[in-house]
């Protein structure tokens, strides 16, 4: 204690003590929120007392837009048979509740946690059927094979998202997202709803197999190292003329008006 | 060639390795008679300004070039025969593509070294189209194509032409996605020829596109044909480049009859080889820092796919742009589809570039009536329409670069496509104007401010209190080096108006036609300046101490490591500076 107690007056205590307390504070939340908690595997027989939670949430976060009854507004579409994947898909990437209408819903952090999206789910899918959300054996990369991944990625999804999923840019302020921070189920959701601009991929265009090839594709391309040094984006010769210009002449430059400096004379 | 362990002990006076040196170059000397060329060429005098080594980071990239390419086609195979993929990169394991892509995956994976020089080619590639595009700008802003130096300006046209053309043939090599994108662009532009364009691809490719000849007959183009045109050209460009001896910044002693600067031995040879491993450091920076060309990613070529952000290399983005940005206009007349909307963006905007590039030297002399020789730079703001033109063409081209990029620019700065290309229709066309406008008053601004400092001085900040109560602030006068610089206007315009009136006044009649009179309205534009202040000697020989003569070092006391040199008219070079005794002569 009283080493403690010869370092209060420390200018440095007082930021450790601001420290302790803020871990305290996270470590209490931590154990009281349920956000975060580890993702319930969804039944695929939901529950009537799940359905009746997720019509609560959906009155309270979504029928704004969607209308009461999921109808359908002038501002939202209806949702009556899109199905568990897409309400999973908009809601877990944070596109859904949307922040404000614009050409595109952007990716967010999730408002609602797992269990509440799954909630809302249940009770989407109980109005009238629809995809529903991918088990974990329909997107395990396990054994997946890589090579046709890309074979496919490249004819179907490169055009818009990249040859990497990087990204691209689409017609009237639309984009493609990167797909960066996409999960496998994610991805799988996206493919079988097709969100926003994209297109549907369902199983007779893309075999449940073939899909799980382009997820391992696109989550094992996005983590495997650039034997050639920094990636630049890996959104082709765009940056790399940036950087040779910036980088090579910019250099060059210096170099050379250092080897033409005259000495100064002094006075 | 004797070395120096062969050689016997020296004797009294003379050290071994002399003797040995001495012995080599009289040996040399009795068989090739080069030890006078070698001396005159060793005291050639070059100017010195960072300006002037863009040219060489260019030079240097293209040696770089030459020899990382002979390494990559010891393990290219050019070749569209299909096989399967059984190598290191084992995403791509079991996968069908094309020998060209394979050995490019090879080269990149199992060839010790391969994916370093594979990165260092391309990217002094890059290097080498940049510092082409710097130098051309400097070439032109200063004014350096002027006579007597016009056809090196069209040699230099013709060389960054063919480098686009060799850069385009290069990376459509390796017969990945991206590449195979590119060529599909070009096989567009050809089918977009009217009448014979279908003729030409089907002769190009060898049949349908892809087919199995384009990367073989691009191979053979890159490797041989182009690579000893650049080399011819870059040769005659540099002999030019000599024989004309280097312009030079305007300073204090320097004319167009003089060539003021350091000699070849030892310091620009010093310089020049260092900043030969200041471009090859870079270089090697680069590719072991920045990954480039990553064609593993690309995934080979497939004829039905596509990437999103498919880019060409930097130097023909302007093209990429003007195909985005052109109206889709076409016709169908008699049969025969004329397709505007590809044919004038590929052809249009770089034939007006190149053409108006090689006609304006001789644009030029016309106008402004300038027939004399110039070895001196102009400083840009001194051609205030030139340099207005020159920026406007970088903003027009600059405009279309960006263009080429606009879906990566709208991705990464969130603005829709459709307004880039919106903008861009109307900012290839106004931006140029807009650019010209402000470039050329920024430059009559900036004469102006020259005029005043040479008329009063520099402002130094001291106020004074004068006996009256008036504050005035003093100005002190211009050191002479810097008077020199701001007095130097190589480009006085001649009075074409006054001068085309013969002795009874009457006006020349080949002045008085349409064209004369057009000849005369651009003279007034192009001749646009501020005078420079009468009576501090402009235009008199008041400065000129020494090169009317034989131009000793002595014209730019101060700087005793310079050696000054005068041309004759025969082209011989005179020296300024007493030689040492030359070891190899009797």
């Amino acid at each position: 204690m009283s080493w403690i107690i010869a370092r209060r007056r420390r200018p440095v205590a007082g930021y450790a003590v601001v420290l302790l307390g803020l871990i305290a504070v996270g470590v209490v939340y931590a154990a009281f929120t349920t956000q975060g908690s580890p993702a319930s595997a969804s039944s695929p027989a939901a529950s009537s007392r799940e359905t009746a939670v997720g019509r609560q949430l959906f009155v309270q976060n979504c029928s704004s837009c969607h209308g009461l009854l999921a109808q359908g507004t002038n501002t939202g579409p209806s949702l009556i048979g899109v199905g568990a994947a897409a309400v999973d898909f908009q809601v877990s990437t944070g596109r859904m509740p949307l922040k404000e209408i614009e050409a595109q819903a952007q990716r967010k952090p999730p408002v609602l946690n797992t269990a509440q999206t799954h909630a809302i789910a249940a009770y989407i899918s109980s109005l009238g059927g629809g995809p529903a959300i991918p088990g974990a054996s329909q997107v395990s990369t396990q054994g997946a094979d890589t090579g046709l991944g890309q074979q496919l990625f490249t004819s179907n999804c490169a055009q818009c998202h990249n040859f990497v999923g990087a990204g691209g840019a689409l017609t009237q302020g639309k984009y493609a997202p990167a797909l960066t921070a996409s999960t496998p189920t994610q991805i799988y959701e996206a493919m079988l709803t097709g969100p926003e601009a994209m297109p549907v991929f369902n199983d007779t265009t893309i075999t449940p197999s073939e899909k799980r090839d382009m997820i391992a594709y696109v989550t094992e391309t996005r983590s495997a190292p650039n034997p050639g040094g920094f990636s630049l984006g890996r959104v082709g010769p765009v940056t790399e003329g940036l950087v040779g210009w910036i980088g090579g002449i910019g250099a060059l430059v210096l170099s050379a008006l250092w080897i033409t400096a005259k000495r100064r004379v002094h006075e | 060639m004797t070395s120096t362990n062969e050689a016997p002990a020296g004797a009294a006076g003379e050290g071994p390795v002399e003797k040995v040196l001495a012995g080599t170059g009289t040996f040399l000397d009795d068989r090739l008679h080069a030890a006078k060329s070698t001396r005159t060429l060793l005291k050639k005098v070059f100017p010195d300004h960072w300006t002037f080594l863009l040219g060489e980071i260019a030079l240097y990239s293209f040696i770089i070039l030459l020899l990382t390419g002979t390494f990559l086609t010891l393990f290219f195979k050019p070749s569209m025969t299909s096989l399967v993929y059984h190598g290191t990169y084992s995403r791509l394991d079991g996968v069908r593509m094309s020998e060209a892509y394979a050995s490019t995956l090879n080269i990149s994976f199992d060839v010790r070294g391969g994916l370093l020089m594979r990165q260092i080619h391309h990217w002094a590639a890059d290097l080498f189209m940049a510092a082409i595009m710097a130098h051309m700008i400097r070439i032109f802003f200063t004014g350096a194509y002027r006579k007597p130096r016009e056809l090196n300006w069209l040699i230099g046209i013709t060389l960054f032409t063919l480098g686009m053309l060799e850069g385009l043939f290069g990376y459509s090599l390796p017969d990945d996605l991206l590449s195979g994108a590119g060529l599909r662009i070009l096989e567009g532009v050809i089918l977009g020829i009217p009448i014979v364009g279908t003729y030409i691809s089907f002769f190009l490719f060898g049949g349908q596109f892809p087919g199995m000849d384009i990367i073989p007959r691009l191979y053979i183009i890159h490797v041989l044909l182009i690579p000893g045109l650049l080399l011819a050209l870059i040769t005659a460009h540099l002999f030019l480049m000599f024989h004309q001896k280097h312009t030079q910044m305007p300073g204090k002693g320097r004319t167009d009859k003089n060539v003021v600067g350091q000699p070849l031995y030892p310091y620009f040879m010093a310089k020049t080889g260092a900043f030969f491993f200041f471009v090859f450091g870079v270089l090697a920076l680069l590719s072991a820092l920045a990954q480039i060309n990553p064609v593993w990613l690309y995934g080979p070529y497939n004829p039905v796919a596509m990437s999103a952000g498919s880019q060409p290399d930097f130097y023909m983005g302007m093209l990429e742009g003007a195909l985005r940005i052109f109206p889709n206009w076409s016709w169908n007349l008699w049969g025969h589809t004329f397709a505007w909307n590809v044919l004038i963006p590929a052809l249009v905007p770089l034939g007006l570039l190149f053409t108006g590039a090689a006609l304006w030297p001789f644009l030029e002399r016309w106008i402004t009536g300038d027939q004399r020789e110039h070895h001196v730079n102009d400083r840009p703001r001194n051609a205030a329409t030139r340099t207005a033109i020159g920026i406007a063409v970088i903003t027009w081209y600059g405009i279309m670069w960006l263009e080429g990029a606009n879906d990566v620019i709208a991705d990464h700065f969130q603005i829709s496509l459709y307004t880039t290309t919106e903008i861009a229709r109307y900012a290839v066309v106004i931006g140029p104007v807009i650019a010209y406008i402000l470039t050329k008053r920024i430059c009559l601004g900036l004469q102006r401010k020259d005029a005043a400092t040479l008329l009063h001085g520099y402002e130094t900040g001291i106020i004074q209190m004068r006996p009256n109560g008036e504050y005035v602030e003093l100005h002190a006068p211009v050191p002479e080096e810097e008077r020199a610089v701001l007095e130097a206007r190589t480009t006085a315009p001649l009075p074409l108006e006054a001068g085309s009136d013969d002795d009874s006044g009457v006006p020349d009649p080949a002045l008085r036609g349409p064209v004369g009179k057009l000849r005369l309205a651009l003279n007034r534009v192009v001749t646009e300046s501020v005078p420079l202040p009468v009576g501090n000697g402009h235009g008199t020989n008041g400065h000129g101490n020494g090169h009317g003569g034989n131009g000793h070092g002595s014209s730019v006391a101060g700087e005793p490591e310079r050696a000054a040199v005068t041309s004759g008219e025969d082209g011989k070079t005179l020296l300024g500076r007493d030689s040492p005794e030359d070891p190899g002569e009797h």
